[in-house]
């Protein structure tokens, strides 16, 4: 198998390779890492090569990517179902990802995951939680065996509004509240409940959780309310809650026509696009000019059609592995 | 002149009591108020304390005894004053000589220490499991050896404290979740179910959960529909698990050591009825049972009774009235309800060509049922008469003590069973 245009290089570690320098092109880089990816795993799922569900996250690419930004590499991160770009942004393989979707045997499950089920944990990454608000427990433990072995790593746990209102999620607040656990939960906000705007920010208000609403399409944005709420946690202050607002350009899922979205919601207009603004920002500050973003680009588009050409040259799995890994 | 301690009584009602067991030996100094003693009714433990400070001059009642009167004499104290502390020689002495009989409870809280002594990434954490001592006392002492850190008292909150014992795992920890009772560890489903059991299957292999969940389960006394269920069968179900329920104190400890130390997600099925009751304690310093072996509890050549938990010491007294009757019963205590043993099933089977599978649970579905269609399925030749089920009636659990006793599988259950599968008149 030839070298991914993705494989990192001389010793460099995954999540390096995703990141680049941490610069503005760089950023620029992995959110449009994360569109194009969601993008082909979109048409995929059409030709029928992505089955069940595929719940993409166009839009959001902002939250995770300046979140991965502000976090340490060691930090663990932990998701909902909508997270091919956490799993990205962790450093996952591009190859593996899309492999897991399309039911290979070169997934990163072994194709007996799927896309809502999806793990790293050699990157810190711990999922892929099909069930609405199941990391926020989850994501309380990983805290919580920080705490225990005092080794100052911090768990950033995402979901969305809707898992917000899950029961769980109070009571994961309230036990990382009391035990002081290194945690930040970011809420990504794509507003699939309407009218909850900066709310959800106050949830941990019962608890003396602090939080901060802030525009979850502006990379920069996340990046220093990340860095605040994870130093913070860091050094033994507790946990926090991050609202990030964001505008999710699809569907739940792709099998869901969005009928509960209105035509005439605001869009572009109040909420442009995290790639689109980075695209500005680094034109503007003459950090680079088109054909070089036009470069980045065509870089991102290759890395992508040559997952999408390995996952789908991936056979499917033997069907002697219907019966491994049930238990170690 | 010496001062009598009196068996205590746990409610106005209560007329008899179990002696559980003596934490102070005859010749012991003890200070007014510390526990001498621990005692027991169906519906409850409570501790006795001692009267007045002194040496203890006589022990009355033996540990173990049943039906003893509210009020009885137990114990004599001797006014005194504290004697010089023993040369420590002594002291080590006496900690050498193993106990001769271990109650389930004790055999417990001994494998939690140990486990927890050898292997720092393990914790304990629950409801009342630290500063109050465990709910049912499994935990006593924990909290003074390990301190807060690794046992851990959690607000009423089961959804997400099985959830956070979960991604501990993840990260690497040995997590022990106490559920107070596994009636509340419905609250926990989820996670044990969908995060648990799965992870390793999803993750292609790339992440297990070492995790022990543990608490009383099965039928407790005069609690009613919601707090006296049996869930084994519900557990057993569910690929990915293992679950264990076992019935004596030696299996309860050396399962409990081998669960903690087991990478995969472990039920671990403990029974109130047990708790409090004494069995021969285990020799050896790191006694493990293997999960997945069941044990014949008795051996015998007539019918097979495979039961497990509580149901085991039904089985063995049924056999000791079948035994008068010249029909021996060999009972197999199964120990663990997944992974199955069923070659020590079918080798038994092999031998009896008759079976009675007793079960708490009820009966669709059950452990009970499943026996019953293997058997079916992988030893029909065998069988010289269908399997007979001895389950909980297909009921909630009624309240009123009649009703209850009847909801239950007895003893004459079991016998009536057994005859039925020899075709002999009942």
């Amino acid at each position: 198998m030839a070298a991914s245009p993705y494989e990192p290089q001389d010793g460099e570690s995954r999540l390096a390779a995703f990141l680049g320098d941490g610069g503005d092109v760089a950023v620029y880089r992995a959110m449009l890492l994360i569109r194009r990816f969601e993008e082909k795993a979109g048409q995929l799922f059409g030709m029928g090569l992505i089955g069940g569900f595929c719940h993409l996250a166009i839009g959001q690419e902002a939250i995770v990517v300046g979140m991965r930004l502000a976090a340490r590499e060691t930090d663990q991160f932990i998701a909902s179902y909508r997270h091919h770009g956490h799993l990205l942004a962790s450093g996952a393989d591009p190859r593996a990802v899309l492999a897991e979707m399309m039911g290979r045997r070169g997934g990163i499950s072994g194709g007996k995951g799927g896309s809502m089920h999806m793990f790293a944990p050699e990157l810190d990454y711990f999922g892929g939680h099909g069930i609405v608000g199941a990391q926020a427990s989850l994501g309380t433990g990983l805290a919580f065996a920080n705490a225990y072995r005092g080794d100052g790593r911090v768990c950033v746990c995402f979901f969305g509004d809707g898992a917000a209102d899950q029961g769980q999620v109070a009571e994961s607040l309230n036990l990382a509240a009391r035990w002081r656990l290194p945690i930040v939960y970011v809420i990504e906000n794509n507003r699939s409940v309407p009218g909850q705007e900066g709310e959800l920010a106050r949830r941990g208000a019962a608890f003396d959780i602090p939080g901060e609403a802030l525009d979850g399409m502006d990379v920069d944005a996340v990046r220093a309310a990340g860095t605040a709420a994870i130093a913070r946690a860091r050094a033994g202050e507790g946990p926090a809650i991050l609202e990030m607002g964001a505008e999710r350009y699809r569907g739940h899922s792709l099998a869901d026509p969005a009928k509960y979205r209105r035509k005439d919601e605001p869009r572009a207009a109040a909420a442009p696009d995290p790639i689109e603004r980075q695209r500005v920002r680094i034109l503007d500050a003459g950090q680079a000019d088109e054909a070089l973003l036009k470069q980045v680009d065509a870089e991102v588009r290759a890395i992508v059609a040559d997952a999408a050409e390995h996952a789908a040259q991936s056979p499917e799995p033997v069907a002697a592995e219907l019966f491994s890994q049930v238990l170690m | 002149m010496a001062t009598r301690v009196l068996m205590p009584a746990l409610s106005p009602e209560m007329k008899f009591g179990k002696l559980t067991r003596w934490l102070k030996r005859a010749g012991e100094y003890v200070e007014a108020g510390d526990v001498v003693a621990e005692i027991e009714t169906e519906k409850a433990t409570m501790e006795v304390e001692a009267a007045a400070s002194g040496v203890i001059e006589r022990i009355l009642v033996p540990e173990g005894a049943e039906k003893v009167a509210v009020n009885t004499p137990i114990a004599l104290i001797a006014a005194m004053e504290k004697p010089a502390a023993p040369p420590e020689q002594a002291a080590e002495a006496q900690e050498d000589l193993p106990p001769l009989s271990l109650s389930v409870r004790d055999a417990l809280r001994e494998a939690l220490a140990e486990e927890m002594r050898r292997d720092p990434l393990v914790f304990i954490l629950g409801e009342e499991v630290g500063e109050s001592q465990g709910a049912a006392r499994v935990t006593q002492g924990l909290a003074q050896e390990f301190g807060p850190k690794r046992v851990v008292d959690a607000p009423i909150t089961e959804h997400a404290f099985a959830g956070l014992g979960v991604g501990a795992a993840y990260a690497g920890l040995k997590p022990v979740i106490e559920f107070m009772s596994f009636n509340f560890a419905l609250q926990a489903m989820d996670h044990i179910v969908n995060s648990a059991a799965k992870t390793l299957y999803m993750s292609g292999g790339a992440l297990n959960v070492g995790i022990v969940f543990r608490g009383p389960n099965g039928a407790r006394a005069r609690v009613g529909a919601q707090h006296a269920q049996d869930f084994s069968a519900l557990f057993a179900h569910i690929p990915g698990l293992k679950v264990v329920a076992p019935f004596s104190a030696a299996d309860a400890k050396g399962l409990l050591k081998s669960a903690i130390r087991d990478p995969n997600p472990v039920i671990f099925l403990e029974h109130e009825k047990l708790y409090g009751q004494l069995f021969p304690a285990p020799r050896g310093k790191d006694h493990l049972v293997p999960i997945g072996a069941a044990n014949i509890a008795r051996a015998g050549r007539d019918v097979s009774i495979v039961a497990f938990s509580h149901g085991v010491g039904l089985a063995l007294k049924a056999a000791e009235r079948l035994a008068e009757e010249e029909i021996e019963a060999e009972v197999i205590d199964l120990r663990t309800l997944r992974p199955l043993d069923m070659a020590t099933i079918l080798g038994s089977v092999a031998k009896t060509g008759r079976c009675v599978a007793v079960d708490e649970g009820w009966p669709q579905g059950g452990i009970a049922s499943e026996i019953s269609a293997r058997l079916m399925e992988e030893a029909f030749d065998d069988l010289d008469a269908p399997v007979a089920r001895v389950t909980g009636q297909d009921i909630p659990m009624p309240y009123a003590a009649n009703l209850e006793k009847l909801a239950l599988p007895s003893e004459a259950d079991i016998v009536i069973a057994v005859k039925k599968t020899l075709y002999l008149k009942t």
